[in-house]
């Protein structure tokens, strides 16, 4: 990592697994966020599952556009206005046993007064023709500084060694 | 039982807790609003590639000539 990257928090799901992962009580002391996720869910009957990030506890107010591939069609869409948060993609039951979905989010000027902007991407990962892969620009309408953040398994919930790592990064 | 991890950044300690009935909710919720606008969403692709199979049966030329003549 970049030695502007600092480690605030990092946790890996367990043998019950887990339908969210929050990370509260997020220090103001970057400039921005970023979450590094390495994911699987138990959805059944499909190769990725939906990712819903949310910022805050807040459920409504977000936006953006979304390019996407599948293994075989290219498409983009707006996730506006259906209150999907920030939508992710991550690997589900039938992907190739043992393959963990990843992606990163990236949040700028969490502490900011002004809507808060994201970038992101994630892929699903199965070898196979199907593999999803997102790659999306966002907006909520927050003008709070963000202290939480969760990170939702969509359709499913997060299956054992799922990870998720959070990272403040200063000004270099 | 639906659990969740929360991570405490200030202290670092994770903690596993039961979803309440209003997040099971706001999970079901989500769940529905995105099969719902993505059926919607893989309807318009596929009517709007039946319209386009359907013009160019008309025309009488192949997609890679419409691309051609287009290009």
């Amino acid at each position: 990592m970049p030695v502007t990257y600092k480690k605030i928090a990092s946790v890996t799901v367990g043998s019950g697994g887990a339908s969210t992962i929050d990370f509260t009580s997020i220090p103001g002391t970057y400039t921005d966020l970023v979450l590094k996720f390495s994911t699987r869910t138990n959805r059944a009957g499909a190769v990725s599952d939906d990712v819903y990030i949310s910022l805050n506890g807040v459920n409504t107010g977000y936006s953006g556009r979304i390019l996407q591939g599948s293994g075989s069609a290219a498409s983009s869409f707006s996730d506006t206005p259906n209150p999907w948060k920030f939508l992710a993609i991550t690997a589900a039951s039938n992907a190739t046993a043992s393959s963990f979905g990843n992606g990163e989010f990236y949040l700028p000027n969490y502490t900011g007064s002004t809507n808060k902007s994201a970038s992101f991407d994630s892929v699903g990962e199965n070898n196979a023709t199907e593999a999803v892969q997102r790659l999306s620009a966002g907006l909520v309408t927050i003008t709070s500084a963000i202290t939480s953040i969760q990170v939702d398994g969509g359709n499913g919930d997060f299956v054992q060694h799922s990870t998720a790592t959070l990272y403040g990064i200063s000004k270099s | 039982m639906t659990t969740k991890l929360v991570v405490d950044c200030s202290t670092g300690v994770v903690e596993e807790i039961e979803l309440t009935e209003e997040e099971l909710a706001q999970r079901e919720a989500d769940r529905v609003a995105f099969e719902a606008a993505e059926a919607e969403r893989v309807a318009a692709e596929a009517e709007k590639a039946a319209k386009r199979a359907e013009l160019l049966a008309k025309l009488g030329i192949t997609e890679e000539e419409a691309k051609v003549l287009l290009g």
